[in-house]
């Protein structure tokens, strides 16, 4: 999200805001939202309505829906798909962040690389920006179990050799498949409205902190996108244009300029690429390319990947205070787990830079901006 | 930190880029069940924290031995997450490889007492074994996190 804010507004605000969206999100392993329960049938709206029915119910406007992948909606969700355990699973979790490497980000755009792109996208140096990197939660999580011990039967009942019992699989066109992609798409939409629902919170935070109308706050989604989805769309193949399942994982869609997926407002410029880097360094805010297009099925890196595994990450910083060295390099940081943050330490991570680098001389996308870390707060 | 007391007889974790993994040892099924169980807990807290003061019984069916492995410890991951229940003692009884039945202790999560570190979002397929070596029984999981 982008807002009308400069690093200097937020001066001497910094730790506010880390404290404020802190405790105003729910974060850490199995968080909830403890300000509203959702009814059965409420929760079947969220599938079917993703970010819309967030909107709907005052969280966010109509401009929000118009900057998020499909509208923060994936037609074809099927609720009945779903079972009731991950009904039970994901109900209480809604509008929550979760652990691991999900978190909100107060960032300042350090450089900018394109001024004519960033400029239509909103972009400045020195601007604040906010990242969410949160999904499905527990509900996504109960979704892919129910789907892994259907496929067990079905690759076995269709003869498919696997080398490995996880990639356990269906023909897409068996009712195996159909069911578990009405039951995908009900988990994508309930991360739309999960994040639309932080998104909410977090104006309402900014606004509370620096004590302003949000209107002045003026915080604005450029894009909100899944990285971890199959999707049916349309790529040329020798010459000819097919329909093909894509599957992207680590990875993250970066369309073309000109594609009519694209909000109206972006089709000229191409798809923004979030690409958020660890917590000490750096993320980046990249744009599709038809040269991606053409040669990655319009898919972009999503982060850096891991350097150290996370037991690595916490024998590397055992002894040491990571909060108070991020702070030393003025980075505030809250975390709702210890060792959360320790798997997280920035070393864990390979230089995102350099993974940019190399996306961005291959011609999949392009560099626009690079953000630098104020704030974060991590589950 | 969790998994650093090494428990030895009953499981070593296992380190995996991006995920967590660990390998559990028993003298026979059932007990390789509970020490894959006590084993899962004790990845995500301190299993030697928690007290048996709360009692539930299961029943999981699968199509084979490692499957149920599987599913055993995902119906245990499923009940930590909707009601907050961390467990430590599991008395296991499988008819055949294809089922099993226990009764299971534990307590709702106090952060006080429990250390919280590790959130296992879902227990995995990826590598799996369930392996009988020289009369003892050893299973390899693979968890996402």
């Amino acid at each position: 999200m982008g807002s009308g804010l400069s690093r200097i507004d937020l001066a001497g605000h910094v730790r506010d805001l880390a404290e404020g969206l802190f405790r105003n999100i729910p974060s850490g392993v199995g968080s909830h939202r403890k300000d509203f329960k959702l009814s059965q049938q409420d929760l079947r709206r969220v599938l079917e309505g993703g970010a819309g029915w967030a909107v709907a119910q005052g969280y966010g406007t109509g401009r929000d829906l118009e900057h998020i992948e499909e509208k923060g909606c994936l037609p074809g969700a099927q609720p009945e798909a779903v079972s009731a355990r991950a009904l039970e699973r994901g109900r209480p979790q809604l509008g929550s962040l979760g652990s691991g490497n999900h978190f909100v980000e107060v960032d300042y755009v350090a450089e900018v690389y394109d001024t004519a792109v960033a400029q239509a996208l909103g972009l400045f140096l020195d601007q604040i920006i906010i990242t969410i990197h949160t999904g499905s939660r527990g509900f996504g999580y109960q979704v892919c179990d129910d789907a892994l011990q259907l496929m067990q039967k079905a690759t076995v009942k269709y003869g498919i050799a696997i080398p490995d019992r996880q990639l356990c699989c269906a023909p897409l066109t068996s009712p195996e498949a159909q069911e578990y992609i009405g039951a995908m798409y009900s988990a994508a939409n309930f991360a739309f409205a999960n994040r639309q629902l932080i998104t909410h919170k977090v104006r309402e935070t900014f606004a509370e902190v620096l004590q302003r109308a949000p209107k002045d706050v003026h915080i604005e989604v450029i894009y909100d996108v899944c990285h971890n989805i199959g999707k049916f769309e349309t790529h040329v193949v020798d010459g000819q244009p097919r329909r093909l399942c894509v599957h992207r994982k680590g990875a993250t869609r970066a369309l073309p300029p000109g594609h009519p997926q694209l909000p109206e407002v972006y089709r000229h410029l191409g798809q923004p690429v979030l690409v958020p880097g660890d917590m000490g360094r750096y993320s980046y805010v990249l744009i599709g390319t038809p040269q991606g297009s053409a040669e990655t099925f319009a898919s972009s890196c999503h982060g850096a990947g891991r350097r150290l595994s996370r037991t690595q990450a916490k024998k590397a910083a055992r002894g040491r205070a990571i909060v108070r060295e991020l702070e030393d390099q003025g980075i505030y940081v809250r975390s709702a787990g210890r060792a959360t943050l320790l798997e997280e330490i920035p070393e864990a991570y390979k230089d995102v830079s350099e993974v940019v680098d190399v996306v961005h001389s291959a011609g999949i996308s392009k560099k626009v901006v690079q953000l630098r870390p104020l704030g974060v707060i991590k589950g | 930190m969790p998994g650093d007391t090494p428990h030895p007889d009953i499981y070593e974790p296992l380190s995996h880029t991006g995920d967590l993994g660990m390998v559990a040892y028993g003298q026979d099924l059932p007990e390789l069940f509970a020490h894959a169980a006590w084993a899962m807990f004790d990845l995500m807290s301190d299993a030697t924290t928690i007290r048996p003061q709360r009692t539930v019984t299961l029943s999981v069916s699968a199509v084979d031995l490692e499957d149920l492995l599987v599913r055993w410890l995902s119906a245990l991951l499923y009940l930590y997450d909707t009601q907050r229940l961390l467990c430590c003692t599991f008395h296991c009884t499988l008819c055949e490889p294809t089922h099993v039945t226990a009764t299971v202790a534990g307590e709702p999560l106090d952060p006080d007492r429990h250390p919280i570190d590790t959130e296992i979002k879902a227990v995995t397929y990826h590598q799996i074994a369930v392996e009988q070596i020289a009369g003892h029984w050893q299973a390899r999981v693979i968890f996402d996190l």
